[in-house]
């Protein structure tokens, strides 16, 4: 034996360490034909890694105070050396968060990555989804500017609009009679310390819930089902190091396009970072359009197309519950697309037009036409899980293979 | 370990009684916690009362003062602009404030003390933003408030129109006449 297997015999005996090694990546067994759309797990987790690491040392030169915070994103942006980086790519790093959460969360629909035996892997994933847009929306507070500032004061006002306690509950929340100083300071608490433990807590839950029941794949066909004589998937392949280093390839993919965004257009437009954040926030002037940033439009566009101030609120929560929901919504017993009908496919496509059409309709002024088409896609999101509901109940599906096909 | 002689249904009673009693500590500690979050000794007192000096005010211009951290408006009406309260009672949702946020003191026709000056808090009451003030009589537009958000409108008594996201008028402050020149914002009282 030698000097190193000793040591890790000495940690063994009283550390898991091989253990959890083995579980969770060396005899891990994934599927063997994970596609494309399987890089986007891994690249969330190193996202997260990137915002906590930028987070940690922007904290080191922000002031949660409201007469200091806007100078003193000013001061990281131009005293501080490399200040600029590490503050780009924490901002660019929030929208990166969303579109490689948005297009994991449509690998899921896609392949049925929800249904049973998945349900909790994907409650988990959306209070994961619900603490980042809360992270997300305290975030965007910091830099104290006027979309900051306006920015949050519609979204705490949503919740005047709960009967009886609403207007209690948005004092409450706010600390003070409007977005004031003692907001932005709890808004930083929880933005750099609450959130983030729970993120965490839910992303170890997310990935336990995976490596119990194990992955799901492109053909929505349960590898265990077929072992070999040792028990091990025949389908299956050890995570370690196959997909290890299959992902550094998509590692590699995403840097290239992070850095690009971060070094060449890090306010993508004023998609990223909006232009009227770069005027200090201002209580007695609202610009003259507030659009949220662009990954929370199509749930902002849902709240403008209802009429009626409460329903618009319920509408828009309404929008995030159905998802929670769409493990019992989806009544068939086929996972993946690849066998499902075609009215499957037709309401899926449904859904992807509505969302992106309200993304679109969210970050611009609302008109009398954009309105109709809002209350459209609207029709079109919530189509979706109430045609999905009635046709997978008796869904004409293709035969599925027994094992995997690629 | 025998289970022998075990009294279950005591232990069950005493599992239950000590969670009942761990909990409600739970929440008696919980309550200075979430109590932090409500407006601090000194946010309340930003909420005192302020003056607001009216005497240079042109009629159909406008003054902001801070109150309570929100802006507060004092608008001059001229006749023309009076003149269209009646006009415009068709297109409101509830042109009489039956529905609306004021001291009883100003549920009349103008929302106001004296009808020249009208005091209202300026920030919308659908989603908090400030609207500003369209003072410009037009063909299809019959001055008032105009919210850039989500383009609620408001007439000259910031009464809200029919069709629009807010759901109730301006909120009107509590605000008293200390003279002709001088309006208390934040303390009751017709002088």
């Amino acid at each position: 034996m030698s000097k190193q297997n000793n040591l890790l015999g000495w940690i063994d005996a009283r550390f898991p360490l091989t253990k959890m090694w083995e579980e969770h990546l060396s005899k891990y067994y994934a599927p063997k034909n994970f596609n494309f759309w399987y890089f986007f797990g891994s690249l969330a987790l190193l996202v997260l890694v990137i915002q906590i690491v930028t987070g940690i040392f922007l904290t080191m030169q922000y002031k949660p105070d409201a007469a200091l915070a806007f100078s003193s994103v000013e001061y990281i942006m131009r005293d501080v050396d490399w200040g600029w980086l590490i503050r780009y790519l924490h901002s660019t790093g929030a929208s990166a968060f969303f579109v490689v959460v948005y297009l994991h969360m449509f690998r899921g629909l896609m392949y049925g990555s929800y249904q049973k035996p998945r349900e909790l892997i994907w409650l988990f994933g959306m209070f994961i989804f619900l603490a980042l847009m809360a992270e997300a929306f305290m975030g965007y507070l910091l830099p104290w500017g006027q979309m900051s500032y306006w920015g949050a004061q519609v979204i705490i006002s949503l919740f005047g609009a709960i009967p009886v306690i609403g207007d209690d509950l948005t004092l409450w929340i706010r600390g003070d009679f409007v977005i004031a100083d003692a907001t932005l300071n709890r808004f930083f608490a929880l933005h750099v310390i609450a959130v983030p433990l729970i993120l965490i807590m839910l992303v170890v839950m997310h990935i336990l819930a995976l490596h119990e029941v194990g992955s799901n794949n492109p053909d929505g066909v349960e590898i265990k089902k077929n072992k070999d004589e040792n028990g091990i998937p025949l389908d299956g392949i050890p995570f370690h190091p196959y997909y290890s280093v299959k992902d550094i390839v998509g590692v590699v993919v995403f840097l290239m396009i992070f850095s690009a965004v971060v070094f060449f257009m890090p306010e993508m437009n004023g998609y990223f970072l909006e232009y009227a954040n770069f005027e200090p926030a201002n209580p007695f002037k609202t610009p003259e359009h507030i659009a949220p940033v662009w990954y929370f439009t199509p749930f902002y566009a849902i709240l403008r197309a209802v009429p009626d101030k409460l329903m618009g609120v319920i509408g828009m929560f309404a929008a995030i519950i159905v998802l929670f929901l769409l493990p019992w919504f989806d009544r068939g017993k086929v996972h993946s697309i690849r066998y499902r009908s075609t009215a499957f496919k037709g309401l899926l496509v449904m859904f992807v037009i509505s969302f992106i059409g309200l993304g679109y309709l969210g970050a611009l002024p609302a008109t009398e036409g954009r309105t109709w088409f809002a209350r459209l896609f609207t029709l079109g999101y919530f189509g979706y899980f109430i045609g999905l509901w009635f046709i997978s109940k008796n869904e004409k599906t293709k035969p599925v293979p027994e094992r995997v096909t690629s | 370990m025998s289970s022998e002689g075990i009294d279950k249904s005591r232990r069950r009673f005493l599992t239950a009684a000590t969670s009942v009693v761990g909990g409600a500590g739970v929440v008696a500690v919980a309550v200075p916690f979430l109590s932090s979050w409500n407006p601090s000794a000194r946010a309340q007192s930003a909420g005192a009362p302020v003056e607001a000096n009216i005497s240079k005010l042109e009629p159909g211009a406008q003054i902001i003062v801070k109150w309570q951290g929100k802006p507060v408006w004092v608008v001059r009406r001229d006749e023309k602009a009076l003149a269209t309260l009646d006009e415009i009672t068709p297109q409101l949702r509830d042109p009489d404030s039956n529905e609306s946020i004021q001291p009883e003191y100003c549920k009349n026709h103008t929302r106001s003390i004296k009808p020249e000056y009208l005091v209202v808090v300026g920030i919308c009451t659908h989603l908090g933003c400030s609207p500003s003030f369209r003072p410009e009589i037009t063909a299809d537009w019959l001055g008032g408030f105009f919210c850039p958000c989500h383009g609620s409108k408001f007439d000259f008594a910031a009464r809200v129109h029919k069709g629009v996201p807010a759901p109730t008028n301006l909120v009107i402050p509590p605000h008293k006449y200390v003279s002709d020149d001088v309006v208390l914002i934040g303390e009751d009282g017709v002088a």
